[in-house]
């Protein structure tokens, strides 16, 4: 059984700051992985390279068994196309830390824009699965409403239902509470270990050490663009080996 | 106090509303009374200063050379500034495209266009028979040609001056359109990047309709400019609304009364126009502020509202 995603010695460099160097990890089917670590600490980046909004410089990166952003045939590669790199794209839902909504949008219109822009859909089916996926994330009530008439946890809601609209295989949040008021968080995280339950493969980087205690299966701690320490997150959180790893707890916790 | 029981004070009877004697402004009321007489002495001089002769005025209002140059320029507004803003777009997506050639030759037209006085660029496009005699369309650097015709019946004084004006306005309109594409979130294109859309949907759903609210205010401003603009062409005697008034002046003599024709026409129209743009900004606002701003006529009703002494 093939992993959903394998990193093999990535490496990411903006100009001269190198801020990936050299990860290598697993994700496996219906797993969720947290990855931790200070800011700064490429955790983001990596994130980014996973759906190739940030091409990487050297290592691999697969997806579900693909190349990120090349194909290889014999010892060559060759760069994707760019509507290649979008319909591989759309596989993946990603939730960003300031949400990014469309605002000239209601809700209903945020979560159908994926399908009927790149799949396609028909707008009338499009409203009806978006509306049920609305539902889901329990903002049945505010289908119509423009995110700037929305909280910041109903926001991030819409923008996990938006990325579930496309029906990826592999979701990525990029710290989803990092920017709500603590009693917002709850709900976001509801909504986040509801969709850990019914299967879905995700990739968590969070400072939220109670969700990856409690819903993670996987714990990764990356410091100065490199794996420190990773394992079940019961064992790392409470017995961590690394004395970067123990800092940073000691810190956080 | 009562506080002292240790319990929470049960809601006590809500207190009267405030009211106070508002505070005096003089001032206001002096520079209102300023502006009024001033103003009541202007009108009270064109009124009775014989030498407006309105009647004239009147009488050249309606008649059908100043109604035709009307919508002559009505016309010559709208199809340049089409011309305008579709090239505007289009310049503005090739000075930000990651082709260098591309972005530099967009950065050389707007230098162009935007360096000369459009009033020269009207004369050159009429006269360009002068150098090129003859204008066809085929292989270049000499290669056979399909059609072509003679400079002078291609280059009507129509397609000049919407060339002339037209391609002046889309310099302007590339940087307008530019400074929206930019004032959009970096998020929004990330976003849709990450649901899978290309560039071209990227920009066309979610970067241009965002871009909008900033790209509309200038641009209503470009159109009200356009319109006075499209009087330069009265100097390639194509007969717009001030080409018309001149051209009966220059018989009659009547110069200032059809100058007050024709400016009262650009005025109406400017009006009618600044009225338009604000219900497209309005429309472009949705979502971006949790109220919508009021339409003129609440506004109207408010101010009268705020009037009434307390």
């Amino acid at each position: 059984m093939s992993a959903m995603v394998t990193a093999e010695g990535v490496h990411k460099s903006f100009g001269r700051l190198e801020v990936l160097k050299g990860i290598s990890l697993e994700v496996q089917p219906g797993e969720v992985m947290c990855i931790l670590g200070p800011s700064g600490s490429g955790k983001s980046t990596f994130l980014r390279c996973i759906n190739h909004l940030e091409k990487i410089n050297s290592g691999r990166l697969w997806v579900d068994g693909e190349l990120v952003g090349y194909r290889q045939a014999g010892d060559k590669l060759y760069e994707l196309r760019d509507s290649e790199v979008c319909s591989k794209r759309a596989e993946i839902g990603m939730v960003f830390q300031r949400f990014n909504l469309f605002p000239h949008m209601t809700a209903l219109e945020n979560v159908t824009s994926g399908p009927v822009c790149v799949r396609n859909v028909p707008k009338g089916d499009a409203r009806k699965r978006g509306r049920e996926l609305l539902d889901r994330v329990g903002l049945a009530d505010k289908v119509d409403s423009y995110p700037s008439q929305l909280s910041g946890g109903q926001q991030q809601r819409v923008a996990i239902a938006r990325a579930l609209a496309m029906q990826p295989k592999l979701m990525l949040f990029d710290e989803p509470t990092s920017a709500l008021d603590p009693e917002l968080v709850g709900e976001v995280l509801d909504v986040m270990r509801q969709l850990a339950g019914e299967g879905m493969t995700m990739v968590v980087v969070t400072h939220e050490i109670g969700f990856a205690r409690e819903v993670g299966d996987a714990l990764v701690f990356m410091d100065g663009g490199v794996v420190v320490e990773s394992g079940p997150p019961r064992e790392v959180l409470a017995n961590p080996r690394h004395e970067r790893t123990q800092a940073f707890l000691s810190k956080v916790l | 106090m009562t506080a002292a029981t240790g319990q929470e004070a049960a809601p006590a009877v809500r207190p009267d509303d405030i009211k106070a004697i508002p505070v005096r402004h003089p001032g206001r009321w002096i520079a209102a009374a300023v502006i009024l007489v001033l103003a009541a002495e202007i009108v009270y001089s064109m009124a009775t200063n014989p030498r407006f002769r309105w009647g004239i005025v009147g009488h050249y209002f309606f008649s059908s050379r100043i109604l035709h140059g009307l919508v002559v320029t009505l016309e010559l507004t709208a199809i340049a500034m089409v011309v305008g803003i579709t090239l505007g777009v289009v310049l503005a997506v090739m000075r930000l495209s990651p082709n260098p050639l591309v972005s530099t030759a967009s950065w050389f037209y707007i230098w162009l266009f935007r360096g000369t006085p459009v009033l020269v660029q009207l004369l050159f496009w009429e006269f360009i028979s002068a150098i090129y005699p003859r204008i066809g369309f085929g292989v270049p650097f000499g290669g056979p040609i399909f059609v072509h015709g003679s400079a002078n019946s291609v280059i009507t004084p129509f397609v000049a001056a919407i060339l002339g004006l037209g391609l002046n306005e889309a310099a302007y309109m590339a940087e307008i359109v530019r400074a929206g594409i930019i004032s959009v979130d970096e998020g929004q294109s990330e976003a849709a990047s990450a649901l899978g859309m290309t560039r071209l949907q990227t920009l066309g759903r979610i970067v241009l309709p965002q871009a909008m609210r900033v790209i509309i205010p200038p641009t209503g401003n470009e159109t009200i400019s356009m319109l006075k603009t499209s009087s330069l062409v009265s100097v390639i005697a194509y007969s717009e609304l001030l080409y018309s008034a001149q051209l009966i002046y220059s018989v009659n003599y009547d110069t200032i009364q059809l100058l007050i024709v024709a400016s009262v026409w650009y005025l109406i129209v400017t009006s009618v126009l600044s009225f338009g743009q604000y219900y497209v900004e309005r429309y472009f606002a949705r979502g971006s502020s949790r109220m919508l701003p009021d339409t003129p006529a609440q506004r109207l009703v408010r101010n009268l509202k705020s009037i009434r002494p307390h």
